[in-house]
């Protein structure tokens, strides 16, 4: 299986001369890890969290968890990798346990005249959020974060390791503790869904980028 | 054919398709299908705008501080040392040592028993990393000691060689521990003296004047540390290619050197 996070033949040296330090009782040797890696660890976790705070919660806990269970890390990964998947696995109880808060901290469902409940999302929807409006990056940005945070945490973990970090269905159904067709129907799921969320002000922010070559 | 579904279109684009040439083929001539495609491209482009913050500088160091107090001590136990993850752990050291061409061609070539040896392997592994490491802080207190100021340049910026210095520092501790440890006395005081000289550029302020930059510049030039790092980079080279080649005394380099 492909290595999530590539390391050079020096850099897996290093690192496991690091873990064999560490193991021996060097505390200050899994610095060199920390340090190397600790920027992967930040960009995944703000793509699955969506936010600094979080994001670095996730690094912090990933390599507490990393350095207690190192007597557990196998030779046959490199470490990158391995914390890597610690730090996805926190990420989505992370992500959990803010729906879980956030729903605990929701006003409680309105209902219309004829029973059925009100959409919270299509509430908070500005009626001003044409596709035109929304061309601009930073607009985008939000909606973009917007539909990102609808995916559920399999969803969020899936187009995140799959679109930008390029993981393997492998690598992702490891994460998700899932087998490879499952995972493949959940990237399929939040590709559509961001798709449906996205496609009118992704289509039209190209279209004005178009006129703007052409012009 | 039929049009492509959804779920296709995403999967051939993923290169999770199986049935790729056929839909490669239907693609190139169905209209549709390519605008459906362009549609789905056009979002995950729309992905890519969304800007990561930059968690800044020596953000690793600031995790470290955050973390480090809150880290027990590990105590090994015989059975730890024993058993396995750091044998398992060299033996991913092993295994990028054959990804090496240097050795490859030495394991194929003279399969044997001292090539199964850990010990000997662990040795060789260290050479390779020492010897990068090493190159890469020459190149630094080179350019520090060839730089100098243009005229009338009242700050001159050393902020990139100080990041340089700076993400070496924990590498050479590491080496050095080591070096200590497998009783490599000439390697361990030469490490000592480079991480002193490298605390000191990472150390130093972004910007100095030419009178500061000078007086790290004699810093350098007083304790010979380029020098000594060439000459224990050129041990380990020729080190090195000894490996390659068969050597009946091959440890005897190491004895001889030790006794400087």
């Amino acid at each position: 299986m492909k290595a999530i996070i590539e390391a050079s033949a020096t850099q897996a040296v290093t690192d496991a001369f690091a873990v064999e330090r560490t193991l021996a009782g060097d505390r200050d040797a899994y610095r060199v890890l920390v340090d190397r890696y600790s920027l992967y660890i930040y960009r995944l976790a703000f793509r699955m969290t969506g936010n600094s705070h979080d994001a670095e919660e996730v690094v912090q806990e990933a390599f507490m968890r990393g350095y207690q269970k190192l007597t557990q890390f196998a030779g046959n990964s490199n470490f990158g990798t391995w914390v890597y998947r610690i730090a996805a696995n926190y990420a989505i109880d992370r992500i959990r346990q803010r729906k879980v808060e956030e729903a605990r901290q929701a006003t409680p469902s309105k209902t219309t005249e004829d029973g059925l409940e009100v959409d919270p999302v299509a509430q908070v929807k500005e009626p001003s959020a044409s596709p035109e409006r929304l061309a601009g990056s930073a607009e985008l940005a939000a909606k973009m974060r917007q539909a990102l945070d609808e995916l559920t945490p399999a969803e969020r973990t899936a187009i995140v390791m799959r679109h930008w970090e390029g993981c393997a269905i492998e690598e992702i159904a490891a994460v998700l503790k899932s087998n490879t067709n499952a995972t493949k129907n959940t990237v399929f799921r939040a590709v559509a869904k961001l798709r449906k969320a996205l496609e009118p002000f992704a289509e039209v922010r190209n279209t004005v980028r178009a006129m703007g070559t052409e012009s | 054919m039929n049009h492509m579904t959804e779920e296709e279109l995403i999967a051939y684009r993923d290169g999770e398709s199986r049935s790729r040439e056929g839909f490669s083929t239907h693609l190139n001539e169905c209209a549709d299908c390519r605008r459906e495609m362009d549609r789905i491209e056009a979002v995950f482009a729309a992905l890519d705008i969304l800007p990561i913050p930059d968690p800044g500088e020596n953000y690793g160091n600031r995790v470290w501080a955050q973390i480090a107090p809150r880290l027990p001590e590990k105590h090994a136990h015989w059975w730890q040392n024993f058993l396995q993850p750091r044998r398992l752990v060299l033996a991913g050291a092993m295994a990028a040592l054959v990804l090496l061409a240097f050795y490859a061609g030495r394991v194929t070539k003279h399969p044997g028993p001292d090539v199964a040896d850990a010990g000997k392997v662990r040795e060789r592994v260290l050479v390779v990393a020492v010897g990068d490491h090493l190159g890469r802080s020459e190149m630094i207190l080179m350019e520090l000691a060839n730089a100098e100021p243009e005229k009338g340049q009242k700050l001159m910026n050393i902020s990139t060689e100080q990041k340089r210095a700076e993400d070496l520092l924990e590498e050479n501790r590491l080496y050095r521990q080591t070096a200590l440890r497998d009783g490599d006395t000439l390697m361990a005081s030469t490490l000592d003296e480079l991480e002193r000289v490298l605390l000191d550029i990472a150390n130093s302020p972004n910007e100095v004047t030419p009178a500061q930059f000078e007086a790290i510049q004699k810093r350098i030039a007083a304790k010979g540390i380029l020098l000594k790092v060439r000459v224990v980079k050129q041990e380990l080279r020729q080190k090195r290619e000894s490996a390659v080649e068969p050597q009946p005394h091959g440890s005897a380099a190491t004895t001889e050197r030790n006794k400087i």
